[in-house]
Formats: C-alpha cells, structure tokens, sequence
C-alpha cells in the first residue's frame, strides 16, 4: 500500500472499497466486546469458521469491538439484513448458517423476544437499540477494529481531509467551538475554548494527550470506543492537533485494557503505512505523531496534571490548578489533554457539519454521550443518548427496567465522584448542568442502577474506601478526611452510629469538598453528601432501628428460610461450611442463627428462592 | 512467604536482551517495570536495581514509583493469579461475598500469595464486562456470573490439577 499523497486519493480508494463491498457477501458482524468474550464467543467464532468452510459458504466474517447490548452476549448479527442473534451458543451456529446464511430465513427461537413473546429479528428495532442514538458508536457493530480499510470504507478519515484541505485551524477551532462540544471525560469544559487557549499559548512545540485512563471503577466506554473504533478517536486527535498546531500527540491507556493497547497500537502503524499519520499528513505540511503510554494502575492518574505526571515517569501526583496545563502541561509545555469520547466525537461534528449536530441535546449541552448502564438492570450494556434525555428514559426505555421484578432504588452517576438519585429524580434529563445541580455528575459515563437489594449505606461507604485507597496523600482534607468520614459509615454499618455522627458526617464532608487540592478530594464527599440528601431515611434506620433495609450490611441483618417455599432438597444445608442448616430430607429446613456466619452461600444456591435476609 | 531464587547476571542478561528496544528515557519508566512484571509476574530486587542504573534514576525515586502504581508488586506472585473485579456494577452484584468466601472457605486472602505458591489473589476495577458481573479473571481468562458456588468448585478443581503435577513429577 502505497501512502496517499493528496486527499483526492483518499476519496477514490474510499470509492473503490465502497463499490468492493457493496452488496457482495453476507456479513456475519460477531461482538468481541469484553462481555462477549466472557461469555466465549471465541469458540462462536470457531465454530463459525468450521461451519462456513465445511459447507463452502463464502461469507465475511467480522469480529467487531462491544455492539452494546452485552446483556445478550454473545452477539451476531447477520447484515445485510441486520438479523440480530442473541446468547448464541456454539451449538447454535449450525442452524444460523443453514437458515439465516446460505438462506435467508430468520432462526426464530435465536432473535430477541419482547415482554408479550413477540419476536424482534432487526437489530434496529430491539427496544434496547430503538431508543438511543448512536452518533459517536455508531460505526463500531460494522468495523473490525485491526482493520483501516473497514474504518475508510464508511467514510472514516474524510473528515480529516475535509479540515487539511479547506479549514485553516481558526475555521476548525471556531467550528468545535459552535459546536457546543463539552468534554466528555467528566468536567464538561468547552472543548473548542480548550483549543483555542493551547493554540494561543506561547511555545514552539506542543502536546496533544489523549486520556484514556477510565478511572471510574464502573465504567468501559472509553475501552469499548478504543477496542471497537480506534481509528475515529485518532482522527479525532489528528483534528485537534492540527488545529492546535501541534504535532506530538500521546494517549494514557489504562493498564487494565491490553486489548486496546493492542487495538489502539495496530491503528497507529495502519494509519502510517496509509500516510494518515506521520511526515506530511495526506501530502500537507502537516506532521503528526502518537506514542502509546501504558498507565500503571492510580485512578487519580486520570486527572489531568496527575496525568501528565505520570507520563514524565513520575509519579501521578495532581499540582494546584492555578497553573494551567493548556500553558504550562506535560514537560512544562502547552499541552492539549481531551477524553476518548471527545477525541472520538470530533469527527462526527466534522462530517455531518455543525448545524445538525447541534440539533441533537439541549441548550447547553449539544450532541450525545455514551454510558455504561449496568447494575441491577434488565438490559445492561454500552448505550448512546442524545444530551438531555431523562433517565427515566435510560433505566426503562433502554434498560427495561430492574431486573427481577424487583423495586427501583436509586442510580449512580459519575463514578466515585458522582452521586446517588432515588426514584423521584427519574425525570431529571441526563446533561452536565442538572445532574450537576441535583448533587451528582455526569462523570465519564458510569450509570449504576440499585435495586431494593442494595444498600445506600453500603455503597457510599464502597466508593469512599476506593477513594481513601487512591487519594495520592499529597494534601491533608483528602488523605485524612475521606478516611475519617469511612470510619464514620463503617460504624453505621454495624449498627453503632448516633445521630450526632450523621451531623459530624456532613461537616467533614463540605470541609474535605472545600478545602481539597485536585478532583478527587473536591468531589470525593459527592456520594455522601447525595444519599444524605435523598436516602436520609436509610442511615436512620441503621441507626434508629438497628435495620439495614436493602439487606446488606452484615451487622443488622439475618438470614431466614421460608417455609411455604423450602421444598427441602437440602441443597442450603450442603454449602454451609458453619453447619448451620438442618432438616430432614423433603422437609422445612431452619438455620441456627448463633452458628451462622452470614455469608450468603445458602441464599446463592438454593432453587426455590426460599431464603432471604432481613 | 514464597521465595524465588533470582540470580542478578541471569536477570540482567535477560533484561537487556528484552528492554533492548527503548530509548532509556525517564518517560519510559513506568512501561519499562510493566514489561518487567510481564515477564516475572512481579519486580524482583534485581531488575529494579537494574532499571535504576540504567534509567538514571535514584533508588528512592523507583521506590516512590513501585509503591505508588498499584499494577507493581514487589513480592512474588502465586502459580495462579485470580483478580476478582470489585468495580461498581460487580460490587453491587455481592462481588465482596466472594472475596470473603475465597478467605473463609479457600484461606486465599487480597493482596497475598498462598503459602503453597499456588494463588495470588487480587482486585481490579471494573475490566468491562460489567453485565457479567460479577466477574473472577483466573489467569487473564475472564469468567462471568460469579458465585461463591463457583469459585469453590475452581479453586478445587486447581488444586487438584496442582497436587496430579506434583504426583507426577515425583
Ligand atoms: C480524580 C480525577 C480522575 C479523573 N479521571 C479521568 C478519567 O479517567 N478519564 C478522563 O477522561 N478524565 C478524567 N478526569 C478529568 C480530567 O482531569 C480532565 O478534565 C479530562 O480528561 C479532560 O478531557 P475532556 O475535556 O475531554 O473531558 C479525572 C479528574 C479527576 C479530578
Ligand atoms: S461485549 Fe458484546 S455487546 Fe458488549
Ligand atoms: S464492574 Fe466489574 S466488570 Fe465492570
């Protein structure tokens, strides 16, 4: 492959991959998303390589980055007709191949079924896809990420070419900045001012860093976009840097995430071969270079100067932010940092031009944004929403409400800086000022939905812990504070808490918002001071009452068998390793509360449901 | 604790062999003791002297780095290394339920090494598979649904296979 040397050549070769796959084969797209891999569609993919070749079926096979609906893993989709199979099993690839690929029938009992029994074959017309809007994921399910070609066959790297052709840097900057784009990494920050400020600052040599560091413990957009469509984020970069005029760029990938290193390295050495990245980018005087940095593990490397810290081969720790990075960054020069969904986001305002991208959110908040909605949900999965969209629409519309039939109990977003909503928030539309305002954060896209079974408690004791675990000690409200409010749930959780506590709770809490030096320590009290606003009712109980109501914390609760439903197969008194459980075979089975640990490998393991905790 | 025999030529010939390619600039350090650990499964004294010199970088400085990252480890690490994800959505799916069964029931504890050697235990956040959750990697493979039912029935299962090699090897 020789490298393109203009634009126009670009253009042609992508006319000539078009006209090559035009109609020609069947696709068979399977998820290689990290939900389908653990649900083995390896072996899928063997199995479908055996049984196309045992029947000399000619077909594409297309092993894509996370589709979305990871609820269903594994996934395939047979295209052109958009057939959506879902849980396959390698036992189910004979028939899939028989009916759907050398003929063109629809494997009912393999399609997804809504709640009357109806079945669903397209994909596009599943609930869980009809009700979002992929604009930044959208090419993912049709690319297998190693390979450019599928990327520039769907239009990929023409926004690139339109901007080195026809914009100069001030027509881009100004573009994002009518854009509306805000980072999506968290903060929400304009990213066109970003631009502007870096391209103004002062010095010949300039950095543009991608952050891919995904520090909320429940989140994997990021690792999804970078896994699935590494291409669009570094031409999302290739923008920013040529309109910042910079011509090093680096990403922090997180250590967790091999594959998109993988990913993500296969891209770069793609995209040079093609002249995409490198010397004289598509024959212009622009140069541009990317070096991958493997984060080793600090969820406060996500920060921007941590970040940039730790890319020196220091430490990761946050400075004051008076010193602005876009000036004074990386190596002390003028550096660029954005997140994986905003790099990725940038081509998409590019192509479909600033005036219909700026028709989708609302008023502040233009464009889309992607989530991780997880949890005690029915669809679980990676979706993509308009900004502004309620989350009532996200938890039902999507998610198809709680799993179980269980009852709703709140949602967490932004991660461990973020906060918990009850049920009464449903209608709050999802975008960086109202959720903002309503004590939580969009963060980078973590949407955990509780149920009944859980325990608020519980769960902002989790995230402090994870914080006290990952403050960098630099400053003291952070390093001493978020231990101490901990400390403080830790003996809610047992029982021992007063009322005095709550109070004391909530003074630690504004102290340590107040007083802390980077965002960690800022929004660290977040959860806290969220659930004692909406969940007040929760702590009381565990103090009052002596009562955890969601049924977790270990200290208040027991376990009990129901009568009416123990069929006494004695499935319960086998796991119990304290020998806690007697009953005679056929009959109702008791637990002895003295012997009993509470470690829930009854409750896990019997059939009928018949035990519970209170 | 478990003991490993390192022998610094040895270590030093074979780092130089695989860290050949870099350019042995300080921003290179972190990925450099990552590779390290790839290959030893942890950072033995040796290769931190190592990196040390030939990174010019002071031996409280690697310290401050090793100790800081929490991918680093500086005792050695089990036969098998089981990272049991405590991320949000795995937490809120009773993730910690099984960190106490592999305690109680398995005598693994976190951030330790069996005595035998065979298991390291130790978490991760969030790996992206949350609708699985919760999730138990077992040697870099990834196994969803996790219950304390199942984990019991791995660990016996390694065990097992463990104590047939011993048996054959004598
Ligand atoms: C403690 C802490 C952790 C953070 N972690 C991340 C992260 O994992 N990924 C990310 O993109 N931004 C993270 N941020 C936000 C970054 O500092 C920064 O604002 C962002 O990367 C800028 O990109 P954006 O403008 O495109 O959002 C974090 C901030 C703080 C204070
Ligand atoms: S990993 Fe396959 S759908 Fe998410
Ligand atoms: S929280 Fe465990 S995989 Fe996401």
């Amino acid at each position: 492959m020789n490298k393109f040397a203009s634009a126009e050549e670009l253009t042609r070769y992508q006319g000539e991959l078009k006209r090559k796959t035009n109609g020609a084969l069947k696709t068979i797209s399977l998820c290689g998303g990290t939900g389908c891999k653990a649900c083995g569609c390896n072996e899928i993919h063997t199995k479908l390589v055996e049984e196309l070749n045992l029947r000399e079926i000619r077909a594409d096979i297309k092993v894509t980055g996370c589709q979305g609906f990871c609820e269903m893993a594994p996934l395939i989709v047979i295209r052109p007709d958009d057939t959506l199979y879902i849980q396959v099993k390698p036992r189910d690839i004979p028939e899939i191949v028989e009916k759907s690929i050398a003929g063109n029938e629809i494997v009912d009992r393999l399609v997804y079924h809504d709640s009357d029994g109806k079945p669903i074959p397209k994909e596009s017309d599943v609930p869980f896809y009809k009700a979002q809007l992929r604009l930044v994921s959208k090419k993912t399910p049709y690319i297998d990420p190693m390979e450019i070609d599928d990327y520039i066959a769907l239009g990929g790297y023409s926004a690139l070419a339109k901007v080195l052709t026809s914009m100069s840097p001030e027509e881009v900057i100004s573009e994002v900045k009518k854009s509306g784009l805000r980072g999506r990494g968290g903060g929400g920050f304009p990213t066109g001012r970003k631009w502007e400020s870096c391209r103004k600052a002062e010095g010949e040599r300039k950095f543009v860093i991608c952050n891919a560091d995904e520090g909320d413990p429940g989140a994997f957009m990021d690792c999804a976009l970078l896994e699935g469509n590494p291409h669009q984020v570094l031409e999302g970069m290739l923008i920013g840097a040529y309109a910042i005029g910079s011509s090093e760029g680096f990403i922090y990938v997180r250590h967790e995430y091999p594959r998109a290193v993988q990913t993500f390295s296969n891209a770069l050495f793609q995209a040079g071969e093609y002249g995409l990245l490198g010397k004289n980018i598509l024959g212009t005087d622009f140069s541009f270079e990317v070096a991958i940095n493997r984060g080793g593990g600090a969820f406060v490397c996500g920060e921007s100067t941590a970040l940039m810290a730790s890319l020196e081969g220091r430490v990761g720790e946050p400075r004051a932010k008076y010193i602005h990075t876009v000036e004074h960054g990386l190596f002390n020069l003028p550096s660029n940092l954005n997140n994986v969904e905003t790099w990725a986001t940038v081509p998409a305002i590019i192509d479909m031009g600033v005036e219909e991208f700026t028709k989708i959110g609302n008023e502040k908040n233009k464009g889309t944004k992607m989530f991780s909605l997880v949890g005690k949900i029915k669809n679980t999965g990676l979706i993509e929403v308009p900004l502004g969209a309620t989350l009532r629409q996200v938890v039902f519309d999507i998610g198809g409400g709680i799993a179980k039939e269980k009852a709703f109990k709140a949602i967490q977003t932004g991660g461990p800086s973020g906060g918990l909503l009850p049920e009464g928030m449903l209608d709050l539309p999802v975008d960086f000022d109202k959720l903002w305002e309503a004590g939580s954060m969009m963060g980078s896209g973590g949407m955990i939905v509780m149920d009944e079974d859980n325990c608020v408690v519980n769960i902002s004791r989790y995230f402090l812990n994870f914080l006290k675990d990952e403050s960098c000690g630099k400053c003291l409200p952070c390093r001493e504070g978020i231990r101490y409010m901990m400390e403080i749930l830790e003996k809610i959780e047992k029982g021992e808490g007063t009322m005095e506590d709550l109070e004391t709770l909530e003074e630690i809490a504004h102290t340590v918002a107040d007083t802390s030096i980077c965002g960690l320590g800022k929004s660290a009290p977040n959860p806290v001071l969220s659930s004692l606003t909406y969940f007040k009712d929760e702590y009381i109980a565990h103090i009052k009452d002596k009562k955890c109501p969601g049924g977790i914390c270990k200290a208040l609760i027991n376990y009990y068998i129901l009568e009416d439903k123990c069929n006494g197969c004695g499935v319960c008194a086998k796991v119990c390793t304290m020998n806690a459980i007697t009953g005679k075979k056929d009959q109702v089975h008791r637990i002895d509360l003295d012997l009993c640990e509470k470690c829930g490998a009854c409750l896990e393991s019997c059939p009928t449901e018949a035990i519970v905790r209170r | 604790m478990l003991q490993v025999e390192m022998n610094k030529k040895k270590v030093d010939a074979e780092l130089d062999e695989m860290l050949a390619g870099y350019e042995r600039d300080r921003t290179e350090v972190i990925m450099v003791l990552q590779d390290i650990q790839d290959k030893y499964n942890w950072l033995p004294q040796e290769a931190l002297t190592y990196v040390a010199k030939n990174w010019q970088i002071p031996m409280t400085d690697m310290y401050h780095i090793v100790t800081f990252y929490k991918a680093f480890s500086l005792k050695p690490r089990g036969k098998h290394i089981l990272q049991l994800c405590l991320g949000t959505a795995c937490h809120v799916r009773e993730a910690p339920f099984i960190l106490d069964a592999l305690e109680r029931d398995h005598g693994i504890k976190n951030r330790e090494t069996t005595d035998d050697g065979l298991f390291t235990l130790e978490t991760v956040n969030c790996v992206g598979a949350c609708a699985q959750g919760p999730i138990l990697i077992i040697d870099g493979q990834m196994r969803g649904n996790m219950t304390q039912t199942k984990v019991g029935g791995i660990i016996r299962k390694l065990r097992k296979a463990h104590k047939e090699e011993v048996a054959e090897n004598e």
